[in-house]
């Protein structure tokens, strides 16, 4: 059963253009996942995720989270499934003239929580999100990671079993990004959190997701775990992205060289993901074919504990020869496709 | 020294301080009763505006109309025009007291633009912010959008204030009295430079003291550090 259930969502904006921003979009999250959602600006994914509070409304479809449909909901029923709902924000979006303390107490207030529990509830917060020592600091006195970690606190405080991630690493610098990301992952294994992650960085995604969904003009145009869609995107769109972060084209400067060969030779993409096959496969290749092999690009990226090696690979040989260079990677577990320049 | 003083002025003392008087009772008065119905007109703007939490485009169209044609007459018209209404309500045309009906009717317009431009001035992410949090509009209006107004609103309440300062010389014309009424009937009609010049620098003095507490106020909700 999934914690989350979107059902055919379509969106049209009404003015003097019409805009179609969400076109039939269906996913499932379940329980415990970490869900990235990627795509450039305009392709729909802050609409869709402010559909899981309720912020936006779809023109039709459904949203279930816990299996409520949101759209039967009164608004007083509303206000108390947004209260299980945390979200952050781009821009953080906290009150500037009140402190940290305040802040994170807004939502236990609004909650009707008790003052001694807020004290005790706001002090367990910022001690998690490591800013204890700043509760009476104003926010225009905290830097742009810190700031997203009140919010973070702000969004936790009352023990939320989903939290919605508006671009919330967008405005900040890598290294501050990759602590904030830390900490959504800590937030999700240790307080079993549900985390649905929208950006348009591949690295975020990587860092943290376990699921992705690839946004393009209001659609999800590809969906899955994230080592399958980073091994083998079908999209164009998705090829991009991964694209942006694993580099797997021949190198530029190396195309002229290559193609000033008067050897026959082809080149082969090589994915090695099939870590029981430990055997150096160049050195194999090498050795049992008649082929001299010349690696043009080589790149490693672990994703999810997994090591996914790129590698790109120029065969000088008989075609006979090469055709069985490749029979044998294949036979190895690992996959290959041709490159043309 | 006081009998040097009224030598220069050329009229008795208790003159001016009575003058005085008029003028912090009218401004004072005025500033609260026109505050209080500016922020409420205020609050109905923003909130039945295009993209406001309850939008009414009837309620904001009558309303941005209304306040926009008061803004739009003079103030020596305005005063006149609503004299039946003084009457109505106060007993008299004339007099310090007759004035407050006028002059609140002017400023209250004024100031709920300027209270309006503040609460406008709140971001938007605030609002969503609140929102997600599961927040009724009450307490969006009074726990996040109110707190984070509230300096610019200090500030645009001093604004309104200084321009009801100007306001009140000419309420001298329904015998109103005040400040600016004896800078123009004792020290400009009769030629009395000194005592045009001297009412003209309390009259600076005041606006300098509404701008510095205004300024005080809002920095003190402004800057943290």
């Amino acid at each position: 059963m999934s914690l989350i259930r979107l059902e055919h969502l379509t969106k049209i904006f009404d003015g003097k253009n019409k805009v179609e921003a969400l076109n039939d979009v269906s996913l499932e999250i379940e329980e415990g996942d970490i869900y990235g959602i990627i795509g450039y600006s305009g392709a729909g994914k802050s609409t869709l995720v402010r559909m899981i509070n309720a912020l936006e409304v779809p023109t039709s479809g459904k949203v279930f989270v816990e299996d409520q449909c949101l759209g039967d909901l009164s608004d007083k029923e509303l206000r108390t499934t947004r209260k299980k709902i945390g979200m952050i924000f781009q821009q953080f979006n906290l009150l500037n003239s009140k402190t940290i303390y305040n802040n994170v107490a807004i939502p236990l207030k609004l909650n009707g929580v008790g003052k001694a529990d807020i004290d005790k509830r706001v002090d367990e917060l910022l001690t998690f999100v490591g800013l204890a020592d700043r509760k009476n600091a104003y926010p225009d006195q905290l830097s742009g990671g810190q700031k997203q970690r009140v919010g973070i606190a702000r969004a936790l405080a009352n023990n939320p079993s989903i939290l919605l991630c508006d671009e919330a690493t967008s405005a900040l610098d890598p290294k501050t990004t990759e602590s904030i990301l830390d900490l959504l992952k800590e937030i999700n294994e240790k307080l079993n959190v549900t985390i649905i992650v929208i950006t348009h960085e591949m690295n975020v995604i990587r860092h943290i997701c376990n699921k992705v969904a690839v946004m393009d003009y209001g659609k999800v145009v590809e969906n899955g775990s994230v080592i399958d869609v980073f091994t083998n995107p079908q999209t164009k769109i998705a090829r991009e992205f991964v694209g942006n972060l694993i580099h797997d084209e021949v190198p530029a400067p190396l195309v002229p060289g290559i193609r000033a060969m008067t050897e026959n030779y082809k080149i082969l993409r090589i994915k090695m993901k099939n870590t029981e096959h430990t055997e150096p496969l160049l050195w194999e290749l090498n050795t049992k074919f008649e082929v001299k092999t010349n690696l043009l690009y080589c790149t490693i990226s672990i994703i999810e504990g997994i090591v996914i090696g790129i590698m790109l690979v120029l065969f000088a040989g008989t075609d006979d020869e090469i055709r069985k260079c490749e029979e044998y990677i294949l036979k190895c577990g690992e996959q290959y496709e041709e490159v043309e320049l | 020294m006081a009998q040097q003083l009224e030598a220069f002025l050329g009229i008795p003392l208790e003159k001016v301080i009575k003058s005085a008087g008029e003028t912090l009772y009218m401004v004072g008065w005025s500033l609260i009763i026109g505050a209080v119905i500016g922020f409420v007109l205020a609050v109905f703007l923003w909130m039945t505006r295009k993209d406001g939490l309850k939008r009414n485009d009837i309620l904001y169209t009558i309303l941005n109309a209304i306040i926009n044609i008061i803004r739009s007459t003079p103030f020596i018209i305005l005063m006149v025009c609503v004299m039946p209404f003084t009457k109505a309500i106060v007993g008299t045309r004339i007099g310090t007291k007759a004035a407050l009906v006028p002059l609140v009717i002017y400023i209250a317009p004024y100031f709920s633009r300027l209270i309006e431009n503040a609460l406008l001035g709140v971001d938007e992410g605030i609002i969503e912010a609140a929102k997600s949090m599961g927040a009724t509009t009450f307490q969006i209006v009074i726990k996040f959008v109110f707190p984070e107004a509230f300096a610019s609103m200090i500030l645009g309440i001093t604004t309104g204030t200084i321009g009801l300062i100007g306001a009140t010389a000419m309420a001298g014309y329904i015998g109103g009295g005040g400040v600016g009424n004896l800078a123009l009937t004792y020290g400009y009609q009769t030629f009395n430079t000194n005592l045009m010049v001297f009412t003209v620098v309390i009259l600076i003095v005041l606006v300098w003291i509404v701008q510095a507490i205004g300024n005080g106020l809002a920095r003190k909700r402004r800057v943290h550090s």
